[in-house]
């Protein structure tokens, strides 16, 4: 039996999503672009889950942009409208990014950008204030993660839009990790672009959205046909479309009993942790986490040696530090906390979603009471 | 010997290892492959594309497989090493420091944390237990050609209990069989004779990369006169015995006796006093883990593929010993293994402080 508690890094798709996707690889494979009966139903399909992804962030169809995902979003907005010419060449964003802002952001500073790099505090969270004080006359953009992909900390996004918008800046969140676990609301919460993945929310790969406020001018993202309003040339994905919209469909009828039970199975994960593991404490506010999301610091424990041994018997977890072409780079995120590298080595990030339930829970406890102690005296002969 | 249970497997992506895990999984072991990522992209040897190798080898046997990351921990132990060792005088053998360290330490340590019972390794060397002491035994492998053990002298008592060479009892060519035979990717792979992060044999360049300071290290050609003959662009680009690239004018029958990296002189004369009567060892090892109160008589392989030459050798304290060859041995390099047999026997060795006449 394997125990699948890494859904931060993707997720299963569910049946219903499945079932929209092969609808269309079987019958609807017309060309959205297309004037025949082929095209007006593939368009129309395309349509429908623009519908749903709008509703499930409180957004209207016409601000929804399909992408490949996330990371397409996020470079698209970075690089794209901060290379317009009439915009300043200031960027804020923080030093806890998923790579898809922090790369793009590295590279404009090579291209002659100042960016702004606020910290994050012990606990991983921003201050609004110091966001906000970070906006200058000439800044293009303002860019920050929702919630963390690593430690599941969720910023106070609604203080800081407010108070982005007060002082006339653009922001844009990468809102990958929140959508589906979290209430994500354009209409109360006053972000101006936000970018999602619909893996992450038991949809399938390779598709996500941009949102772009109405009033918000986007440049191309990708140029070519008139596709998605000539924002972003390509033919659809038609049936990746159609996976994401039922999956933020599902995201949005069942969010708060989802939020409920996803939390109720990680506290039962951390309180067997806590009670039967030595030399254990939670990386990040457990008071502004994502309800699924677990990262822990285990003393004196090779992440990635337990996390081998954890696969062995049958559970899917993933670490606080990356292989990176060979060498082993604690998180940029814990370090940001403040974590040294050998704190961040031994950190562990268990996240929980669909199909997990309390037995599966509770034998991962019992396998992690019986691996760190053995990781630990692998050290020693 | 075969164990019962779980089994970790060293996989470097080359042939050898593959066919070693495609033994365990035939004996009925629960086979895990491990590839330790050691050199990093420099390297032909231990690089992601050999990561990828054997990674596709384990999927087509079924097996899990994981990666054990330690390329800083590599570049720190065994290459600032290796280069501090030629600037020393010496010509380093990284490869003894690396199984020992590497392989086993770091492939024990996962065992024990994977709960695997042995480390499964294509090595070519056997291990058995000697009837009369229970001790376990290094045993050169039946395919004289390909033996091992000049690499595995450092292996302990615990590690060679928990230790598996599956391709002890083969030749290379029933190897390759086995391999082409499993249709493995590997079968075909072309054999790795150089050190791994060495790959096009240029020691110097690499001693220069890791150490820049040796650059500007010149120093002079003297005979044992203490003559000067000539110049050189530093100490670390010889290596006893050697006589191309001396820059020496004249006589061409001159070969690298000595290196005093002290004084920066290389030490260059006649083949004749190339020949070592003895040898000081320093790090001793012996296989049977206590070193005998008297000395031994022993075969002496002073390198990879050498065939040995008798001696006595006779421990002294602080894991010591003196080598006496029956007769001069042709270019003993301090730096190098002298690893001792009795028979298929290894009885141990240690690492070659300096040679005598």
């Amino acid at each position: 039996m394997r125990i699948y508690l890494d859904h931060n890094a993707t997720t299963p798709l569910r049946d219903e999503v499945v079932d929209a996707m092969v609808a269309v690889l079987r019958h609807g494979y017309g060309n959205p672009s297309s004037s025949h009966r082929e095209g007006a139903a593939a368009r129309r399909r395309v349509d429908d889950a623009r519908e749903q992804v709008a509703e499930a962030l409180g957004a209207a169809p016409g601000e929804i942009t399909f992408t490949a995902g996330a990371t397409e979003a996020n470079n698209a907005v970075l690089q794209a409208l901060c290379a317009e010419p009439d915009r300043g060449r200031h960027l804020v964003t923080t030093r806890a990014e998923h790579p898809s802002v922090l790369e793009p952001a590295a590279y404009l500073e090579t291209r002659g950008f100042e960016v702004t790099w606020l910290p994050v505090d012990a606990e991983g969270l921003l201050d609004p204030q110091a966001v906000a004080a970070a906006v200058r006359e000439d800044t293009a953009l303002v860019s920050v993660l929702w919630a963390n992909n690593e430690t599941g900390v969720v910023q106070p996004m609604e203080a800081i839009a407010q108070l982005v918008k007060e002082r006339g800046a653009l922001l844009h969140v990468d809102a990958t990790q929140a959508v589906g676990k979290w209430p994500v609301d354009v209409g109360r919460v006053p972000v101006d672009l936000l970018a999602c993945s619909a893996h992450k929310l038991n949809g399938p790969k390779g598709v996500g959205c941009l949102f772009a406020r109405q009033d918000v001018a986007v440049p191309p993202l990708l140029r070519g046909g008139p596709q998605e309003k000539g924002l972003r040339g390509g033919t659809e994905n038609t049936s990746g479309v159609a996976g994401f919209g039922a999956a933020c469909e599902l995201a949005r009828r069942e969010l708060p009993e989802r939020m409920e039970r996803y939390a109720a199975l990680r506290d039962r994960l951390w309180e067997g942790i806590r009670a039967k593991v030595s030399g254990v404490r939670r990386n990040g506010s457990a008071a502004n986490c994502l309800p699924n999301t677990l990262n822990v610091e285990l003393a004196d424990t090779a992440g990635e040696v337990l996390l081998q041994a954890l696969d062995l018997e049958g559970v899917a977890a993933s670490a606080g530090a990356a292989c990176h072409s060979g060498s082993i780079t604690p998180s940029h995120v814990l370090s940001a906390m403040g974590r040294t590298p050998d704190e961040a080595r031994g950190s562990l990030r268990l996240s929980v979603g669909h199909g997990v339930d309390e037995m599966q829970i509770d034998r991962a406890i019992e396998l992690l009471a019986e691996l760190v102690p053995r990781v630990r005296g692998a050290g020693v002969e | 010997m075969k164990p019962e249970g779980r089994v970790l497997v060293a996989m470097s992506g080359g042939v050898d290892s593959s066919v070693a895990a495609a033994l365990v999984v035939e004996a009925g072991c629960e086979a895990v492959g491990v590839t330790l990522h050691l050199a990093g992209s420099t390297s032909r040897c231990c690089s992601l594309e050999d990561v990828d190798d054997a990674r596709r080898v384990a999927d087509a046997l079924g097996i899990p497989f994981y990666v054990a990351n330690q390329t800083e921990r590599f570049r720190h132990e065994i290459i600032e090493a290796f280069a501090d060792d030629y600037l020393r005088g010496r010509t380093p053998i990284p490869c003894v420091t690396c199984n020992k360290r590497f392989k086993f330490d770091i492939l024990m340590e996962r065992a024990r944390a994977f709960g695997a019972v042995a480390v499964a390794s294509g090595h070519f060397a056997r291990i058995d237990t000697d009837p009369e002491t229970g001790l376990f035994r290094l045993r050169r492998a039946v395919d004289a050609n390909k033996d091992q053990t000049y690499f595995l002298y450092q292996l302990d008592q615990a590690q060679l209990a928990r230790t598996w060479f599956p391709l002890g009892e083969l030749t290379k060519d029933e190897v390759r069989a086995r391999a082409r035979a499993l249709g493995l990717a590997t079968a075909d792979k072309p054999e790795s004779q150089e050190i791994c992060f060495v790959p096009d044999g240029d020691y110097a360049a690499v001693v220069e990369a890791v150490r820049p300071e040796a650059r500007n290290r010149p120093g002079e050609i003297v005979d044992e006169a203490g003559r000067v003959l000539g110049r050189h662009r530093g100490v670390h680009r010889f290596t006893v015995g050697q006589r191309k690239g001396l820059g020496v004018a004249g006589d061409r029958r001159l070969y690298v006796i000595r290196i005093d990296a002290a004084e920066g002189q290389v030490v260059v004369g006649p083949e004749k006093e190339l020949g070592a009567a003895g040898a000081i060892l320093e790090g001793v090892c012996w296989i049977s883990g206590r070193a005998p109160e008297s000395p031994v008589r022993a075969r002496v392989r002073v390198r990879y593929r050498h065939e040995g030459a008798p001696a006595w050798i006779e421990p002294t304290p602080g894991r010591r010993a003196r080598v006496v060859f029956d007769e001069p041995v042709r270019a003993v390099s301090p730096g190098q293994a002298a690893v001792f047999d009795r028979g298929d026997d290894v009885l141990g060795g240690g690492v070659i402080a300096a040679s005598f006449s």
